[in-house]
């Protein structure tokens, strides 16, 4: 393994001493101490212990990732500690083990610290009780609407109820009545009579997000979340709260009624709204995207993710995706058409044709005539791919900036998910876009002959669509049609991130892998898939026909990815130096 | 027979005796602050000193002081626990939120007699390294709070607050806080949220214990108001004298508030555990018994939370008698008014305030209007009091107004059962549920027998049992 | 907007925040100044609170909901408290709270607020007043009233002008 790829870059957290403790009779070994929600180690508490010794305690208010509120009391447990005699030294029973003190009282796990010796207990009866009692707590008030809450499926009272409720109800008296169907923001709406205050979002939004927008209004069993009334929940982080809210009191109003839970077919992704790279799960059914939820990964996103990126899908399921292979020609009959200036009337190709033209086209291409823009939005694979074609025609390349507002959070200013991959696959320089008037002058001048472009609308970069007429050849790969496609002499339908496999190279160097959750409309091609077909045919060069093998050539390539396999990535990606 | 120790109450309703500072300092007020000025550091037999404040927190360590609020916790062993060391500011909230009912000895005080109250506090604040104290009182004693304001401001005119107190060096600020409207305040914790400006719920222990982690997260002392009263007290007479007040454990004198059906409802004080339940009722200089032709139906010994106490019911109490331990049995009448005979009674003294009930009361109806009181109060933060408190007082309002099932006491006691043990973030829990359980299994013959009525009536009217709503609140349930 | 604090309020809230080392503590004490004045805490009361503490609305109003003593509408001129817990029910409150509510042709069944059509009186039942002892008691605004008969009750009613 090369020394620059690692899994974080921090230096090795200083040892922490452990302690021993028991849970449910089985001896452990914790840390004494535990990174806390801001992830400062803060002293381990029993819910942590039990985690380390695989016994699930249940919760609703505790969240790894936010300040501990310990008002569910769904995680009480029973425990004891060493007792100690009036000398102040540990009492033993005859079998020379510490006789155990227990505590007459139950203790919150997540707020309680462990001491050595301590014996946890968390499956007696009187736990089971306490679960019990909780849980009908939660539930006489609540609506017991699970046939039309979207949280069915994924609702924490369901899975308790199932695990430690009762079958039935002993409560017949009326029910608290509270607002429903609240439209607390833009994006979020809040059922108050499912909610069982435990107050995730509230501190979410507070102490994460740092927008102090929610509260509790009204006392005691009439307790309400609200915002202050007339003040919209809007912040970029708000839908973050529909994934923490362990049941089905908040939901996203782009997702509510839409699709039961346990239709959807989630797959591993990667956010591309910006270069933060948030891990995202996609969720789908029948080749139709629903929703994207964070994918916990603590050295990219945490659990959490951007409204923005988060909704940020509808286009790929567009309905003027392009889904041909186009052959533009002016003395051809038009099968596809648009009005823009400079756009040539299309007919449809197949790959076959249309590739085996193209490398004709480029073989024959003198050296320096061609000049390539890839957009920063194109996989780590697919930029090393164009890179081989570069080097063998000897091409001019470049990558389009897109920048945007930053945030203290997640959202980065750079809009492209990829920008150091076109960097270090040696698409651009570390100024991106510095070769774009050079290559606008070149076509100008007539030096640059032919122009392939990837998931960019190059008219809007100084290439104007006037220059692009120019050209003898413009192949343009993209998604969505635009002025470069419709001027393009051949239209090569490529994929969303969601419709292909391949990996990103985030901001801070984090190369992230993505699989695939639906299938390209029409003729699509993922971009790796056919660049392969096009780099074997104008180079010699071959051997990438899986994701997995083009990645490990790359990687062999590629200085800054040496090392790297596309098994290592597992699911949440490898820091390499940048 | 038990007459009345006035320590704290001596001077406050005699005639002529006024809330302002010349009265006070007439009847030798602020004497026992010029005194804990002038103590001077003790060499002790190790070789170290002890400082003036050290040994003002030794002395009430030997008086044996147990908080006035409610829970009975040592006083000196609660000054002990602060944390000196953090080089954070020490603070001293004096907790006036009195509400739990049955209770209205604070309010005397306060009203009456405020530079009392200031004393204490001057002293504790400087035993303690304070400076700066809040005094949080109810919102609902707006005049109080208007009488503490002047009173301090005289105490300022005076330097017994502020710069440099009486040329000590000492600085120290009190400021006056109200609340506004709620039971919870009361809990020291959750008074702490609500002086922080935030809804006062009770936080969490571990970790915020507010000797270490209290008022902005720095150590903080809450005490009662009679509490602090008595720390004057201590300084006056010293903590071993003060100790020889009352009864081993159980030092110095309280303030019972005595209310319900007696002929002399009022607040008394006494030394502690020198008078029993049955005198306190019944003793003329005390309740002078119940009113005419009624007989005693129930006592609730220690504000409207502590366990019920049934006439005519026993307990074995533990007695040292010629140095040896015996049990005694004893009747409810007869347990000394103590913090240590009540709780092996299975009850407590609490707030010192004991409501009496006589046969005329329908006892189902009674515990209908403690609930109501802890259905409204519960701040509503933890799920078992948020959703048991409201579920307990609706059942109660169906059983006393024509809807009772017979199982409708084992219902509700299963209900109680959920809550209190540690199963809730603060005492609330135990607060709301105890009532119910000791009632119901005192009393549990009445509680069937009204569930009984019903069921035979519907049963003659052949009508299906409704879902009574309580008279629900207004202000809980929308926009007051 | 229509909402200020005259000068010479503001100068006493001004004094109120300095009590305290963290603006927020004063919360409550802005509001009790606020509702002394205008009767009520309106939504633009609750904003301006917040803009002088550096707070949310939402901290504002989370307070104003909690706490009973906030009033959101203006209640009755005159706002009678009957204290409703069990020393004054057993001392007779029910009775009392009926007699204020029938005299003043108000639900005498309803426990929460209410106020008559001309904005004269408000009765509520609200909980225990610490004052047990002489029960049954009440509040007119700021008066406290010890054993309150149905005599008594008609005086103060005669005496709220």
């Amino acid at each position: 393994m090369a020394d620059a790829t690692t899994t974080e870059v921090k230096p090795a957290p200083p040892a922490i001493e452990k302690i021993k403790v028991k849970v449910d009779g089985r001896e452990v070994e914790v840390p004494k101490l535990t990174p806390d929600w801001q992830g400062k180690l803060a002293p381990t508490t029993m819910l942590q212990a039990c985690d380390i010794a695989k016994k699930d305690v249940p919760h609703y208010c505790y969240h790894p990732k936010l300040p501990v509120a310990g008002n569910c009391r769904m995680c009480l447990v029973e425990f004891g500690t060493p007792a100690l005699g009036p000398d102040r030294k540990p009492v033993m029973n005859p079998d020379g083990t510490p006789k155990i003190a227990k505590s007459p009282r139950p203790a919150i796990g997540c707020a309680t610290p462990i001491s050595p010796g301590m014996e946890i207990y968390t499956s007696t009866p009187g736990v089971k009780q306490m679960r019990e009692g909780v849980l009908e707590s939660l539930l006489i008030n609540h609506p017991l609407d699970c046939p039309i809450c979207d949280q069915a499926g994924e609702c924490k009272l369901q899975e308790y109820s199932v695990d430690y409720g009762q079958s039935a109800s002993r409560f017949v008296e009326a029910k608290v009545h509270k607002p429903k169907a609240v439209d607390l923001g833009p994006r979020i709406m809040l059922d108050a009579e499912r909610c069982i205050l435990c107050t995730r979002c509230i501190r979410f939004t507070k102490d994460v997000a740092g927008d102090d927008a929610l509260g509790i209004v009204n006392r005691g069993s009439y307790n309400t979340i609200a915002t202050f009334p007339g003040l919209p929940f809007d912040n970029n982080y708000t839908l973050n709260t529909v994934d923490i809210c362990p049941v089905g009191a908040l939901t996203s109003k782009d997702f509510r009624f839409q699709m039961r839970v346990w239709f959807l077919k989630e797959t591993k992704s990667v956010c591309t709204s910006c270069a933060t790279g948030c891990n995202v799960l996609i969720s789908s059914r029948e080749e139709k995207i629903y929703r994207y939820t964070p994918r916990d990964n603590d050295a990219v996103n945490g659990p959490w993710m951007c409204d923005a990126g988060r909704l940020n899908y509808k286009w790929i399921q567009r309905e003027d995706r392009l889904k041909d292979v186009l052959v533009g020609q002016a003395s051809s009959l038009p099968v596809s058409k648009s009005g823009q200036a400079g756009s040539l009337p299309h007919y449809k190709s197949s790959w076959t044709a249309a590739l085996s033209e193209i490398a004709e086209k480029l073989k024959q291409a003198p050296a320096g005539s061609v000049a390539i823009v890839v957009s920063a939005c194109q996989t780590n694979e697919e930029l090393w791919l164009i890179s081989k074609l570069k080097a063998k025609l000897g091409a001019i390349s470049d990558s389009v900036e897109r920048t945007g507002d930053a945030d203290k959070l997640l959202v980065s200013a750079d809009k492209n998910p990829n920008t150091n991959g076109a960097r270090l696959t040696g698409i651009c320089f570390s100024e991106m876009g510095i070769n774009l008037p050079k290559i606008a002058d070149g076509i100008a001048s007539g030096k640059i002959k032919s122009l392939i472009v990837f998931g960019e609308d190059v008219t809007k970069h100084g290439i104007s669509a006037e220059l692009l007429g120019k050209l003898d050849t413009l192949i343009v790969s993209d998604i969505l049609p635009n002025a470069t496609t419709a001027a393009a002499h051949y239209v090569l339908p490529g994929c969303a991130h969601a419709e292909k496999r391949g990996s990103f190279t985030n901001t801070k160097g984090r190369v992230q892998k993505f699989m695939q959750a639906v299938q390209p409309p029409g003729d699509a091609r993922a971009e790796w898939d056919f660049l392969h077909d096009l780099v074997y045919n104008v180079t010699g060069k071959n051997g990438f026909l899986t994701i997995e093998g083009l990645f490990n050539e790359m990687a062999k390539d590629v200085p800054a990815f040496n090392g790297l396999t596309w098994a290592s990535l597992s699911d949440t990606g490898v820091t390499v130096k940048i | 027979m038990p007459q009345e120790f006035k320590l704290i109450l001596k001077h406050l309703d005699n005639p002529g005796y006024t809330p302002d500072i010349e009265c006070y300092l007439r009847h030798g007020g602020y004497d026992a602050l010029k005194k804990a000025l002038a103590i001077q550091p003790k060499d002790l037999p190790d070789g170290k000193k002890a400082s003036p404040q050290e040994q003002i927190r030794d002395d009430v360590k030997l008086s044996g002081l147990r908080g006035r609020g409610g829970a009975g916790f040592s006083c000196g062993l609660k000054w002990s626990f602060v944390d000196r060391r953090s080089g954070k500011p020490i603070y001293l909230i004096c907790n006036a939120d009195e509400s739990e009912p049955g209770t209205f000895k604070d309010r005397q005080i306060i009203h009456k007699d405020p530079h009392q109250l200031i004393e204490g506090m001057i002293v504790s604040c400087f035993a303690n390294d304070v400076k700066l104290a809040y005094i949080y009182i109810r919102g609902e004693m707006p005049k109080g709070a208007k009488l503490l304001n002047a009173a301090l401001k005289e105490a300022r005119a005076k330097n017994f607050l502020g710069k440099n107190i009486l040329g000590s060096g000492y600085d120290l600020e009190i400021h006056v806080h109200r609340g506004a409207g709620a039971y919870i305040c009361g809990e020291e914790t959750g008074l702490i949220e609500s002086l922080e400006g935030k809804r006062p719920y009770p936080r969490i222990k571990p970790p915020y214990f507010p000797a270490v982690l209290g008022l902005y997260m720095c150590p903080t002392i809450v005490n009662n108001v009679e509490t602090l009263c008595n720390v004057k007290h201590i300084v006056t007479m010293g903590g071993p004298e003060f100790a020889k007040l009352g009864t081993p454990n159980n030092t110095g004198t309280r303030i019972v508030s005595l209310s319900g059906q007696v002929k002399r409802p009022g607040y008394y004080e006494i030394e502690v555990g020198k008078a029993t339940i049955g005198q306190l009722i019944n003793d003329p200089a005390f309740g002078g018994g119940l009113l005419d032709g009624r007989k005693l139906k129930a006592v609730i010994p220690g504000g409207s939370s502590s366990k019920v106490l049934k006439a005519g019911e026993k307990f074995k109490l533990k007695r040292k008698i010629e140095g040896k331990d015996v049990e005694v049995e004893t009747d409810m009448l007869d347990l000394p008014y103590d913090f240590d005979s009540l709780q092996q009674a299975g009850t407590m003294s609490g707030s010192s305030a004991i409501i009496v009930i006589d046969d005329s009361v329908d006892i189902v109806g009674a515990l209908a209007n403690l609930s109501e009181f802890y259905a409204h109060e519960s701040c509503g933060q933890c799920t078992p009091c948020r959703e048991g408190s409201l579920w307990m007082s609706k059942t109660l309002h169906r059983l006393t107004h024509g809807e009772g099932r017979k199982q409708d006491a084992d219902y509700l006691v299963k209900i109680a059962d959920n809550i209190p043990g540690g199963k809730t973030i603060c005492a609330f829990g135990e607060a709301c549920s105890w009532p119910v359980q000791s009632f119901v299994a005192k009393f549990k013959d009445e509680f069937v027998a009204k569930g009984a009525a019903d069921e035979e009536r519907r049963a003659k009217e052949k009508v299906q049992p409704k879902i009574a709503t309580p008279a629900e609140r207004k202000e809980l349930t929308t926009a007051h | 907007m229509s909402f200020s604090v005259p000068a010479n309020l503001e100068a006493e809230i001004d004094e109120l925040i300095t009590h305290y080392p963290v603006k927020r503590s004063a919360s409550l004490m802005l509001l009790h100044a606020l509702q002394e004045h205008f009767g009520h805490i309106s939504p633009e009361a609750t904003q301006w609170v917040a803009k002088k503490l550096g707070l949310q609305p939402i901290n504002v109003h989370e307070l104003v909901t909690f706490y009973p003593m906030f009033r959101q509408s203006a209640p009755g001129k005159h706002q009678i408290k009957v204290c409703r817990t069990l020393s004054c029910a057993l001392g007779g409150s029910h009775k009392l709270h009926e007699h204020f509510c029938t005299k003043l042709g108000l639900d005498p069944h309803a426990h929460g607020l209410q106020t008559t059509k001309d904005g004269k009186f408000s009765v509520e039942f609200v909980e225990c007043l610490a004052g047990c002892g002489m029960a049954p008691v009440m509040m007119c605004n700021e008066d406290f009233f010890e054993g309150v008969s149905e005599k008594k009750a008609d005086e103060i009613l005669g005496g709220c002008k």
